[in-house]
């Protein structure tokens, strides 16, 4: 088994479980996007979706499970990465010139997630571990958001993760070896593309809401 | 274009051996040929400094036409300059105006370590090499040429990589100082031919481990490197080198 921890510990090891756990997230991102839409389809509609959704009962649990266990690797693996690479130029240069490589969200990954980190445990006190009780999921959101620093703490959480996904996309992509002459701007496109439809699409949410109330 | 002299303020990193701690020294580049190269440039700076017998700055040169790349040094921020897909050596002083201050620091990383000045060890790069960037030959005649078949447009690609010349300016560019782009275009023109793909497996893995444990960061894609090649060698070799290094460890017998 040792070949296992020789080729997860290595670089592109790690990287493999960076991308794996970030297309993951991606694929959480549209699912939980395509659900919070049903929002604009009035309050029945979205309390309906909630009831449906938590009626697959122990496949909900387990899909919990499989994001918590991605989340751990994810942010303890890119810590790890953040650390080693700082280690690897221990001498600074004194003047730092970008050739046209980095791009805002490539240079912010590690920052962009951890604010993401502080923003999902936020997240979840706010609307998961609520009391739930003669209450439904609509009331929880628009009492939540009658509060405006709630409203720009979300809106303000949202463009970074669109800027976390901007760079993480295509770059997750990269790292399982899909770089091809042909399909490669597609990528870069479709990256640009979801970073945008997620920054915006939940980020109108906490902004729709204040309007309503 | 008419060559015309110019005068410069030279920002240079001075150290006295890889244990002293370094600092910058300011000098006057005065009288500057706008035809000469970096490198002559800082020649004549040097000649100065030796003619007032003080220590010349020690820079790595060697052939000084662009293919051995011996040089290298950061200058303004950039690894071989401003000017793209272009070494040291063949960095003339008409891409600078009069007047300009230049800042020239040794290429950094933990891997290079800084022996004298803007002279930096790159010998990790060889002991990447030394991991598995070779084939492994039977002795004997000399096979006929063309022998093995090859396509064009695969030679071609194979020899994109292969124009790498490590000079090491990928892992000075990168945030990370990691060596992806070198070690995946010496994996890439290997295991795009015939000849390289016996050993393909073994030299994946191998070359990767020793690239990690020489002290080099990891990549995350952030493509200052192949911005910022002198031989502008894509990413594209990366992904190759992913997709190699993944098979090898999951679906080849190597350990």
């Amino acid at each position: 088994m040792n070949w296992i921890t020789k080729t997860m510990g290595s670089s592109i090891g790690k990287k493999l479980m960076m991308a794996v756990t970030g297309l993951g997230f991606i694929g959480f991102l549209a699912g939980h996007l395509a659900g919070n839409l049903t929002i604009y389809g009035g309050k029945d509609a979205f309390n309906s979706y909630a009831e449906h959704l938590h009626s697959l009962g122990p496949l909900v649990t387990l899909a919990e499970w499989i994001l918590l266990t991605f989340a751990v690797i994810h942010v303890g693996t890119g810590l790890l990465l953040f650390l080693q690479n700082r280690k690897a130029r221990p001498a600074k240069y004194a003047v730092n010139k970008s050739a046209g490589g980095r791009t805002l969200g490539s240079g912010t990954m590690p920052y962009t997630g951890l604010i993401m980190l502080v923003f999902i445990l936020v997240h979840l006190l706010n609307f998961h571990f609520v009391d739930k009780t003669d209450t439904t999921i609509f009331e929880i959101v628009s009492e939540a958001f009658t509060d405006p620093v709630y409203v720009l703490f979300y809106v303000a959480a949202m463009i970074v993760v669109a800027v976390h996904v901007s760079h993480g996309f295509w770059s997750a992509l990269q790292t399982l070896g899909a770089n091809h002459p042909k399909y490669m701007p597609l990528f870069q496109v479709c990256g640009l593309a979801f970073s945008v439809i997620v920054g915006v699409g939940f980020g109108f949410i906490p902004i729709y809401f204040s309007i309503l109330v | 274009m008419t060559a015309k002299n110019i005068n410069l303020t030279l920002k240079v990193w001075r150290q006295n051996g890889p244990e002293d701690k370094g600092r910058f020294e300011n000098y006057e580049a005065k009288d500057i040929s706008t035809d000469m190269s970096f490198l002559e440039m800082l020649d004549v700076v040097n000649e100065k400094l030796t003619l007032e017998g003080r220590e010349p700055i020690a820079f790595d040169s060697d052939c000084r036409e662009g293919p051995i790349c011996q040089c290298g040094s950061v200058v303004n921020g950039r690894p071989h300059g401003h000017e793209k897909g272009t070494t040291l050596c063949q960095l003339h002083m008409r891409h600078f105006d009069d007047g300009d201050t230049i800042a020239i620091e040794p290429f950094r990383a933990r891997a290079f370590k800084v022996l004298k000045d803007l002279m930096v060890d790159r010998g990790a790069l060889d002991k990447i090499i030394q991991a598995g960037g070779y084939i492994s030959v039977n002795a004997g005649g000399a096979p006929d040429a063309n022998s093995i078949p090859i396509p064009q447009d695969v030679a071609e690609k194979a020899m994109d990589a292969a124009a790498c010349i490590g000079c090491g300016a990928c892992v000075a560019a990168c945030p990370n100082a990691s060596a992806m782009l070198f070690t995946s275009a010496k994996v890439s023109q290997l295991a795009l031919l015939p000849q390289g793909k016996p050993e393909a497996a073994k030299r994946a893995i191998t070359m990767v481990r020793a690239m990690d444990a020489l002290g080099f960061g990891n990549c995350t894609n952030e493509r200052e490197c192949e911005a910022e090649c002198p031989k502008e060698i894509s990413i594209i070799n990366i992904a190759r080198m992913n997709r190699e290094f993944l098979k090898a460890s999951f679906f080849s017998d190597v350990m």
